[in-house]
């Protein structure tokens, strides 16, 4: 029993990191059709910038808004030059993402090198929590806490704001969202740079767990490609729902036969997929 | 997309002479690509032979692809995954379980078939990005299965010692040489066999799905069916190229089914010019040799490579097949 909770709550863990890349992911998806192989650079960008910032200043909470603003500011740019002029041609966009991930994958190792590293943990949460029997380290519940509170911040940004207003006529429409009077191109960027951002901080969540490596990208790009064709492909609900199925299964995976890893998440896809293709809350 | 539309007919009289430039490009590419293929090997070093012998193995695999990525519409970017399963088969085969040169072939090659024909159930019913996506995270996860699947596939290590085509067959193909010859042949075998697919009724229905896939429906034709067996075949052709590859270089290992590699074969496709089989001969050469080359000159061929693919999307988005000096205008 005592097992079963612990690793319940490593599954949610898993969730709340996959959460917070995978909803970046799905929400471009969703506004431009965009498969971005990049999206796994992003959360590796991510921890190794905090990485630097943390080491000349030694403030986590800095590396945190500086990974985002970085990695941010990086999607908007390749959104805006790279990605932009390739507007209706999926594939060229995601052969375009591709040399892109290439590029921060050597780059990285370039400037970062290939030394793997963890992040430190956020002051007074490195200890753990007893609960009964239950030990459970206090930043994983920290983790979760976070992907929550940032998941309901996008439900109401998506729900109750114009620009949310303006984001779900673009993802319903793009054409007469346009016509409205919607800069799409532009809400397109900023989409695009928020998912890199989300991406970004994902990857400073992780760190003190996962740290940083060179391939961690790749590693993580899957279940995160994963976790949107579960749920749905654009569909922040979708993302929620995703995470959690994947993130369980993941866990349990590897707790129960590691050999088979990854191979595991093999059975929700299919299942998925056979009863409902596009995913648990994709629209047809 | 496929060929220039001259049979249309139709007035494009200030075309008549641009028209010539786009097949005096294609002559060339051709001349030079039969010549250095057929008569290369007997001049060059043995490091030309091994590089010539993987350029031509992976234009099969390149071509594989193709059917399913040009010719019927659908990106997978999970195709490297049949060339790896097909070459752990032949490596746990031959080093596990001591089976005999044929039963290799025939294993390597059914056990990549089966895998397509199993898969094929679940994606031939996507298209598009979805098909893209789904393709990868099962590419992936078969990535996965080789990489943590330690007591079968070695995990990491791969599988060394695969024994020599000479040593292996009994047949007198001892040297780089014979073994270059003896792929080539294998190549123009499925390089012919694929042409007479892509030329035929079953071809041409493939590339109706890929214009218009509601108009193949509404005239009757199963276009689920189309798919799954253009999967299958692509499948089986990457098998072919997977259990040639085990043969050529003796050693599997995770990482011809990664990620990496599957995109790598899409550069392939994408870079030599999709839907016409000899744009991935092309694109597989030019891949192979730039890899070689700058390998050797920098350890930076991930960062050659990405800008390879930026470059590619901005300058020649249909192919080097198609580009000629006036390829660009079409």
């Amino acid at each position: 029993m005592t097992y079963l909770i612990t690793q319940t709550l490593n599954g949610l863990f898993s969730a709340a990191l996959l959460f917070l890349i995978a909803s970046g992911l799905t929400l471009a998806f969703g506004v431009m059709r965009i498969v971005n192989i990049a999206h796994g650079s992003f959360y590796m960008l991510g921890v190794y910038v905090a990485y630097s910032v943390v080491l000349r200043t030694g403030s986590l909470l800095l590396g945190a808004l500086a990974a985002i603003v970085v990695v941010g500011s990086l999607g908007f740019v390749m959104q805006r030059f790279f990605l932009r002029r390739f507007g209706s041609d999926p594939l060229a966009q995601m052969m375009m993402t591709m040399g892109f991930a290439l590029l921060f994958r050597d780059g990285a190792l370039m400037i970062w090198g290939g030394d793997a590293f963890t992040l430190q943990y956020p002051p007074g949460l490195s200890g753990s929590m007893e609960a009964g029997e239950v030990v459970f380290p206090l930043y994983r519940l920290f983790v979760i806490f976070v992907a929550g509170l940032v998941g309901v911040a996008l439900w109401l940004v998506n729900e109750k704001t114009l620009i949310g207003a303006r984001l779900r006529a673009t993802v319903d429409d793009p054409e007469m969202a346009s016509a409205t009077g919607i800069n799409v191109a532009l809400l397109s960027g900023l989409v695009f740079a928020a998912g890199a951002g989300l991406a970004a901080f994902g990857g400073v969540m992780g760190g003190p767990i996962l740290g940083g490596y060179a391939g961690i990208d790749f590693d993580l790009l899957p279940l995160a490609f994963v976790v949107v064709i579960v749920g749905g492909m654009g569909s922040l609900k979708g993302a929620v729902a995703g995470s959690v199925v994947v993130g369980m299964i993941d866990n349990f995976g590897k707790a129960l036969v590691p050999e088979l890893s990854y191979f595991t998440l093999f059975a929700p896809m299919v299942l998925v997929l056979a009863i409902r293709p596009r995913g648990l809350y994709g629209r047809a | 997309m496929a060929e220039p539309d001259a049979a249309l007919g139709g007035p494009r009289p200030p075309s008549n002479t641009e028209s010539m430039s786009p097949r005096g490009w294609r002559l060339a590419i051709v001349l030079v690509l039969g010549l250095v293929f057929s008569a290369g090997p007997l001049l060059f070093s043995s490091y030309w032979v091994g590089l010539l012998t993987q350029m031509v193995i992976l234009a099969i695999l390149a071509m594989s692809l193709d059917i399913l990525l040009g010719y019927t519409g659908l990106p997978s970017l999970g195709h490297a995954a049949f060339f790896g399963v097909a070459a752990y088969a032949v490596g746990v085969l031959a080093t596990v379980h001591g089976a005999g040169f044929w039963t290799c072939v025939a294993g390597g090659l059914l056990v990549g078939t089966l895998l397509s024909a199993v898969l094929g159930l679940i994606v031939s019913h996507v298209r598009d990005v979805y098909f893209l996506m789904i393709t990868l995270a099962l590419g992936m996860v078969l990535w996965g299965l080789s990489f943590r699947w330690i007591p079968v596939t070695g995990g990491d290590n791969g599988i060394s010692d695969i024994p020599t085509l000479a040593a292996h067959s009994g047949l007198p193909f001892a040297g780089p040489l014979a073994l270059y010859y003896v792929t080539l042949l294998v190549f123009i075998a499925c390089a012919g066999v694929m042409a007479l697919i892509v030329k035929s009724p079953f071809g041409l229905t493939l590339r109706g799905i890929r214009e218009n896939e509601g108009r193949m429906k509404s005239l009757g034709f199963n276009t689920w069916l189309h798919c799954y067996l253009s999967y299958v075949i692509a499948g089986a052709f990457a098998s072919v190229a997977g259990v040639a590859w085990a043969y050529y270089n003796g050693f599997v290992s995770p990482t011809y089914l990664d990620l990496t590699a599957s995109s790598e074969l899409f550069l392939m496709v994408t870079l030599g010019g999709p839907a016409t089989l000899v744009g991935p001969v092309l694109g597989a050469t030019a891949i192979v040799l730039l890899k070689n080359v700058m390998s050797a000159y920098t350890a930076r061929w991930l960062l050659v490579l990405g800008i390879v693919y930026i470059v590619t999307i901005l300058v020649a988005p249909k192919g080097v097949w198609n580009l000629g000096p006036s390829g660009r205008s079409r």
